[in-house]
């Protein structure tokens, strides 16, 4: 059986959040023992299967080449610009 | 039997939105709201590229190395911005083609700001400090907008806004702090686009032609003239704290109302320039057509790897 991935929606207005996986022969099956396995609290209003070899992930390992140029760009946060007090709720 | 039916969905529909439930792309929609969410958060991703073009004007023109660093930064966030509201608009059965192609067709608007130029440095400051700040504005209102894609979008691309609009004022700032001209250069700026930001909230509400049905499906949550009163408010202090005079002689506090009352607002300008005439409208659209037709060779390549890719595995297997 194929290996999906499991993405769940816990309420109307939020992401889809990864919650696990299991094994299944279709999509449709995978829906149905995804309910069964991680809805059974009413966890979630909406499911996603994904499968798990459909997914292509980037590696921590990768970080350097992938990641790079994300730490010498302070400027691109807020808190650079310093400005007076009076208008610093900006 | 179906209008029955319907009316029954729609009575649903309307329920979810009045317990601020958020609509998400596979529950069932009224056609009119599928329809306005579009022209509306395509109108929104058609803004932040377009934006790009009036600040790429002066990328190779900031004053010193970091400027143009924060200003690239700032123009690829406006970038990426397009591309969130894009694909959140996907989510409602219409395609990336088809939104460009209503922009190159004049079918879909895009804010009417970008249509002014960005003559001086300045100019700079006050497109960070004005239009980001009154586009956030905006766009806080909407991260409790009804429909869950364009919520989510507002939230991510808030997040990141809060630097433009500052870096914006730092510029103005500076400026205030320098020589004569520097100073008057900054008033110039601000006297310019004072008014033209006013008018990114859109008609008085009396006058809007959109507002009421899209209060009720919660796709807009505050009306153009309360957000407008917001951002005069809160940009009124911002100006005075460095030195700069807002550009309305009829600018005045209101102590009742708690708000600052302010001149009458130029709306046939802002027919004007919505209808094509404002000072770069063709500009604008032209480089944005220019540009998507010399990236043609791109897409071409992109898709050309891939079947070429297509072709090796399948004659390796």
């Amino acid at each position: 059986m194929k290996l999906y991935e499991v993405f769940i929606r816990s309420r109307r207005g939020l992401d889809h959040k990864h919650t696990g996986s299991l094994h299944a022969e279709n999509p449709q099956q995978a829906l149905e023992y995804a309910r069964d396995i991680y809805t059974r609290r009413s966890e979630g209003i909406s499911i996603w299967v994904v499968n798990s070899s459909d997914i292509v992930a980037s590696q921590e390992s990768d970080c350097e080449s992938f990641y790079d140029p994300h730490d010498d760009k302070p400027y691109r946060h807020a808190a650079h610009y310093q400005l007076p007090d009076e208008v610093n709720n900006m | 039997m179906s209008v029955e039916v319907k009316s029954e969905q729609e009575v649903v529909f309307q329920k979810r939105i009045d317990a601020e439930e958020k609509i998400e792309p596979k529950d069932w929609m009224p056609e009119k709201y599928r329809q306005t969410l579009i022209r509306q958060m395509s109108q929104h991703a058609h803004s932040e590229v377009i934006g790009m073009q009036p600040e790429g004007n002066w990328l190779t023109r900031a004053p010193t190395l970091h400027r143009k660093c924060i200003l690239l930064a700032k123009v690829q966030d406006e970038g990426g911005h397009g591309l969130y509201l894009y694909s959140a608009a996907e989510t409602l059965g219409i395609s990336r083609d088809e939104l460009v192609k209503a922009l190159h067709d004049g079918v879909a608007k895009y804010a009417s700001i970008f249509n002014y130029p960005a003559l001086t440095w300045a100019d700079i400051g006050a497109i960070g400090w004005l239009v980001d700040g009154a586009a956030i504005v905006n766009q806080i209102s909407l991260q409790r907008t009804s429909y869950g894609p364009y919520a989510r979008s507002m939230v991510r691309i808030c997040k990141e806004e809060s630097f433009h609009q500052r870096q914006g004022y730092q510029i103005m700032m500076t400026l205030t702090q320098g020589s004569h001209e520097q100073k008057a250069m900054a008033q110039d700026a601000l006297d310019r686009f004072w008014w033209p930001s006013l008018m990114m909230f859109g008609p008085h509400d009396a006058e809007s032609a959109h507002s009421a049905q899209s209060m009720k499906w919660k796709i807009k949550r505050q009306s153009n003239d309360e957000l407008r009163q917001k951002f005069i408010d809160q940009s009124v202090k911002q100006a005075d704290v460095i030195g700069l005079k807002i550009p309305d002689p009829a600018l005045k506090w209101n102590t009742d109302r708690g708000h600052y009352d302010i001149g009458e607002i130029d709306w046939s300008e802002f027919a004007r320039v919505i209808k094509g005439d404002g000072p770069c409208n063709r500009q604008r659209l032209q480089h944005h057509n220019r540009i998507h037709a010399e990236g043609a060779w791109v897409r071409d390549a992109v898709a050309a790897y891939e079947a070429k890719h297509k072709q090796r595995s399948t004659k390796a297997a």
